[in-house]
């Protein structure tokens, strides 16, 4: 009978929690769905955008900038140890400019993303949720999700495809300040090896996937500050589940992405 | 005469709390309504439900001839326009300075330039000088922050405002400034006003009608003058500040 009621509690468990992973996915869309109409319908707050724009590009730009610098250069490194085992030493230039532009660029500038402007809009409009700022926001005409959650998301969009994109190119510097200074390739040929085998499709498909990173970094932080709990718990908890849930996000869409891309 | 605000019946819980169990309230215009009651009574609840901030569970609300709890899209937008709402904590945006949060209704029709004069013209009003206009909210102190979101209520003239607590956390003569102001609001531009407070001070300045909530109704409504004389046990515990009673302290 114990083993029965404790496995009945075990199943009963487990279904409450597909219900409400189900009831989470089912919000997030439709609060999705409703900041797009917003994105695209008037009015605009063109000063919103670029606010945005600027503390999700210009303020992220030392963080991911290091970052990339050190991936390239670890980069140039490993792969100059794996090539040399095939006495292929000779592609580390291009398998760097590959590696950053397709795949560590947007993904590691994403997540570092993620974890700078996600928690940083969750907490900000968790504390105006629980401030009543959001509740007088709209006592003031103005709809919340065109003010705050709209210029978020576009300003997300618009901008991580151009912070990757020059995340790429300090990243493919940190291969090459390694790749001459330390593994002694000529400057000029590693330049050359690097541009030669470099597709403009890597690059695409690389701000592609940055401009959905941007798309769900934004929307993680302003779901769930926009629907924070009571209280400071409840925007602590916020921060978190937005930091957590946008990563975890990210790397799920990037590897569809890159199935897509793969195939095509 | 048909009142300017009106609740039917409303109910509202939160989980298995039910804090509203059929109000029913009716304010006519350029009247000032206060409603009493203890804390987490559902005051606040109960005008957030007239600003359609929360949707009733059963119930009508009125305003005008447009239904509050229901209304969407242009009728929302006619119905937002009407009103001015000091909210009990102040909610004034911290990353706008105090100009900007005092003119932001009007500043999607005037240029920055008209709507800052006016900001200042409301800062003046509630007493603050234009020194204060380009500080943010948080480099003023409490009393300052609760008369730049009187100002930012009043700033577009509105038919009709709700004050949510608005002396609670002040000192008595800060108190007083704002009860005077409130009224001086009322009587000078004709707006209906619904007020809520537990400071009796308050109560006795700027009310002409008190209503009480408790268990989730009204209780007791009536004009001001009639609070000592009504006899309503509710009324009386709570004008006196009495912990017995028929209002259950909770310890
Ligand atoms: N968003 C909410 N979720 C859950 N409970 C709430 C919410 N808002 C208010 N309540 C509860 O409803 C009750 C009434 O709240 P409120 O109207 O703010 O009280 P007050 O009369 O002090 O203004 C309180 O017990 C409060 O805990
Ligand atoms: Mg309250």
């Amino acid at each position: 009978m114990a083993v029965l009621s404790a496995l009945h509690g075990f199943v009963a468990g487990i279904g409450a929690s597909v219900l409400s992973l189900f009831r989470a996915t089912g919000a997030l869309v439709l609060f999705a769905a409703q900041a797009i109409l917003h994105i695209f319908t008037p009015p605009y707050y063109g000063r919103e955008i670029l606010r945005q724009m600027l503390r999700i590009g210009y303020f992220s730009l030392p963080v991911v900038g290091l970052t990339a610098l050190f991936t390239g250069a670890v980069l140039a490194l490993q792969i100059y140890i794996g090539g040399s085992r095939f006495n292929a030493e000779g592609v580390v230039a291009s398998i760097v400019a590959i590696g950053i532009v397709r795949e560590l660029g947007p993904v590691l500038g994403g997540l570092m993303v993620a974890g700078r402007v996600s928690a940083s809009i969750a907490a900000e409009l968790g504390t105006m949720r629980v401030t009543e700022q959001i509740d007088a926001l709209t006592t003031l005409s103005t709809n919340p999700f065109k003010y705050l959650v709209a210029p978020r998301i576009l300003a997300g969009v618009l901008t991580m495809p151009i912070l990757v994109a020059v995340a790429d190119t300090i990243g493919i510097m940190g291969g090459f300040l390694v790749g001459v200074n330390r593994l002694n390739f000529n400057a000029s040929t590693y330049i050359a090896n690097t541009v030669d085998f470099l597709q403009a499709g890597d690059i695409i498909s690389g701000l592609i996937k940055a401009s959905v990173f941007g798309f769900i970094i934004t929307l993680l932080g302003c779901y769930h500050g926009y629907n924070s709990g009571r209280g400071a718990q409840g925007v602590g908890t916020a921060t978190t589940n937005a930091v957590v849930s946008a990563s975890v996000l990210i790397l799920a869409a990037n590897y569809i992405l890159t199935e897509v891309f793969f195939s095509t | 005469m048909k009142p300017k605000i009106e609740l039917r019946d409303v109910h509202k819980s939160f989980g298995p709390k039910h804090v509203l169990r059929g109000v029913d309230l009716s304010v006519q215009k350029s009247e000032s309504m206060v409603i009493i009651g203890g804390s987490g009574t559902g005051k606040s609840i109960t005008i957030k439900s007239v600003l359609g901030l929360i949707k009733p569970d059963k119930g009508e609300v009125w305003v005008d001839d447009i239904r509050a709890d229901k209304a969407r899209g242009k009728q929302r937008d006619i119905l937002l326009n009407k009103f001015g709402m000091l909210f009990q904590g102040g909610a004034l945006f911290d990353s706008l300075k105090v100009w900007e949060n005092v003119a932001f209704r009007m500043r999607r029709r005037m240029s920055a330039g008209d709507a800052r004069d006016v900001a200042i013209e409301k800062l003046r009003r509630v007493g603050l000088g234009p020194e204060n206009a380009d500080l943010f909210p948080a480099e003023l102190s409490g009393g300052m922050q609760k008369r730049v979101g009187l100002a930012r209520a009043i700033a577009d003239d509105p038919e009709i405002i709700f004050f949510d607590e608005p002396t609670t956390g002040l000192d008595p003569i800060m108190s007083d400034v704002i009860n005077d102001l409130i009224r001086e609001v009322v009587v000078e531009m004709g707006a209906t006003a619904l007020t809520i407070t537990h400071d009796m001070t308050s109560v006795r300045k700027i009310a002409d009608k008190v209503a009480m909530l408790h268990n989730g109704v009204i209780q007791w409504t009536g004009p001001v003058d009639d609070l000592d004389t009504c006899g309503d046990p509710y009324i009386d515990q709570f004008i006196h500040g009495r912990a017995e009673g028929p209002i259950e302290a909770l310890r």
